[in-house]
């Protein structure tokens, strides 16, 4: 009888993400344009990704991406998180508002910050030109692209790990804190030995996810940069959409699929064995 | 550690607090600001407030993205999509919640494994599978998916709502002949419906939100969601910054305004099931 109730998810889940999953690692062996045949190629797909200069730069980006994700997010959240625990006061009010751009779609927040910010015409970056600051729209240049887009991201990830850690570091015991304080802990120290290590296992966690997301990284990439200039900016997932899409290469597409995913599996079986070892 | 701060820790810790906040927010009030400028004070400054109020570009961009068309769009797959997660999230996480089989911990892997596997995994074979089952352009369709993607999140949230209910009742209930479909609509439903009005949020935000998904499997103007149809109007023609912005203010708003009145909802659903205590 229980497992009836639980048959409608099962289903669903299976056919839209296991199987379709399935057939997306048997097409990573074949030469698909998604209308006639396939035919089976064996690894070629593979050899061709690792003679691809752009399947490299992709997967540096995505390793760049995940570098800036684990570092800038997350001292700015612990930083923040502390702050709101000292003030107390207000602290609802400060996450409400840094909880908006978390709630904004990414199309809209990447066309905001093209429009009004970096666009060379209409924003700030226009306006400060002519203070006389040498600024550029980052995303028109090879070198600052990929950095440009990053920096939209976290403007609208950081108050996620904000409010994430701050749930956390609101159940480290306040005896811990107090006695701390009475040692007269300063904020550095009160960091480093109290409430770092009290809300260990959420950064652990925060950080394993942080590893998967910055490899699914899509949407502010595709809407922004469209993976250009020349590549510069070319995330994996984007690279994967253009081939499936746009060039008709789903075999290769498929492959690097399969790439994502296996920087993905490494990730989750960490955060599994994790989750395991919360009990229940 | 509250009270014994120092004055000036706390001055200090408002001020960088404030700054965040100011961070945070600029991006935005410089849409909100914008949106009622033409193209000419915008470029003359994008800080300096309107002249007048522009208000038709609000109007040029309703018309412009077909918001009459689209907004209905997105507001039916966000109805199917909650509706759908909520149906079939809340019996699997009742069962996971409450009885105990050894396949459940198998389940429970299963569904955390595929949170975390990346769209590209399954898009590509689902995509040309809906094509050749001519459900491109379906909403009903793309509902579904969005319900496989989003469930396992959602069953682990509702999870800890089933947990909160004393066990007592079920059983109560079980001993009066009550079927197991009776205890989990008559005993459970009525208790955990926070829970569920936390998913339903959540997930309602994500579905509005949503792009590559929609942009895929959502192509026509007929099916198309208002985040795609303004994705596409910006991107097309000469670009009306005060246009695009007040098109920026139309498409946020219903998540903003959610957002604002029932905070404390969405922030137990944002962080809930991250905080490991």
């Amino acid at each position: 009888m229980y497992r009836l109730f639980i048959l409608p998810t099962m289903i669903i889940n299976i056919a839209v993400i296991s199987i379709p999953a399935i057939l997306t690692i048997i097409l990573a062996f074949y030469r698909w344009d998604g209308i006639s045949d396939p035919v089976f190629i064996g690894l070629e797909n593979f050899e061709r990704l690792w003679n691809d200069r752009i399947f490299w730069k992709a997967l540096r980006n995505n390793l760049i991406w995940t570098a800036l994700f684990l570092t800038f997010p997350i001292i700015i959240g612990l930083v923040v998180a502390s702050l709101l625990l000292t003030v107390r006061r207000g602290s609802t009010f400060f996450q409400i508002i840094y909880l908006f751009p978390l709630v904004i779609s990414a199309v809209i927040s990447a066309r905001v910050w093209q429009g009004m910010i970096y666009n060379p015409q209409s924003g700030i970056v226009a306006l400060l030109e002519r203070y006389g600051l040498d600024l550029y729209d980052p995303l028109s240049r090879t070198a600052t692209a990929l950095y440009g887009v990053a920096v939209v991201d976290l403007w609208h990830w950081w108050g996620f790990m904000a409010v994430i850690f701050f749930a956390a570091l609101r159940q480290v015991p306040q005896e811990q804190i107090e006695a701390a304080r009475l040692e007269g802990a300063t904020y550095f120290q009160m960091m480093r030995w109290v409430l770092i290590p009290g809300i260990m296992p959420t950064i652990t966690l925060m950080m394993i996810m942080t590893v998967i997301w910055s490899f699914l990284v899509f949407d502010f990439v595709y809407v922004m940069t469209q993976g250009g200039p020349a590549s510069s900016s070319e995330v994996l997932s984007t690279m994967a959409y253009r081939r499936a899409f746009y060039e008709l290469k789903v075999g290769n597409a498929a492959a690097i699929a399969i790439v994502i995913s296996l920087f993905g599996l490494v990730a989750t079986f960490f955060y599994l064995r994790l989750q395991r070892g919360e009990g229940e | 550690m509250n009270m014994l701060e120092s004055r000036n820790t706390v001055i200090l810790s408002y001020f960088i607090l404030g700054f965040a906040a100011f961070t945070a927010l600029f991006p935005l009030a410089l849409m909100l600001l914008n949106s009622l400028k033409t193209v000419p004070e915008i470029i003359a400054s994008p800080l300096a407030p309107p002249e007048q109020l522009v208000w038709e570009n609000y109007a040029n961009a309703w018309k412009h993205s077909k918001f009459s068309r689209t907004f209905m769009n997105s507001a039916v797959l966000v109805f199917l999509t909650t509706a759908l997660v909520l149906s079939t999230g809340s019996l699997t996480a009742y069962v996971l919640a409450r009885k105990k089989i050894k396949t459940w911990a198998l389940v429970t892997a299963y569904l955390l494994a595929t949170t975390t596997a990346p769209i590209q995994l399954f898009l590509f074979p689902l995509y040309f599978g809906f094509a050749h089952l001519g459900l491109i352009n379906n909403i009903f369709a793309v509902s579904v998916v969005y319900c496989a993607i989003y469930s396992p999140f959602s069953i682990m949230l509702l999870r800890t709502y089933f947990l909160a209910v004393p066990k007592e009742l079920e059983e109560a209930a079980l001993v009066d002949g009550a079927t197991p479909w009776q205890v989990f609509s008559k005993v459970y439903l009525p208790l955990v419906w926070p829970g569920m009005l936390t998913v339903a949020l959540i997930i309602g935000m994500y579905t509005w939100n949503e792009f590559l998904i929609a942009t895929t499997f959502l192509q026509n103007q007929e099916s198309r969601t208002a985040i795609v149809s303004y994705f596409l109007l910006s991107g097309q023609y000469e670009t009306n910054w005060g246009e695009l912005m007040a098109g920026a203010v139309l498409v946020v708003m219903p998540i903003i305004i959610l957002f604002i009145f029932l905070q404390k909802k969405f922030i137990d659903g944002i962080t809930g099931g991250s905080v490991k205590g």
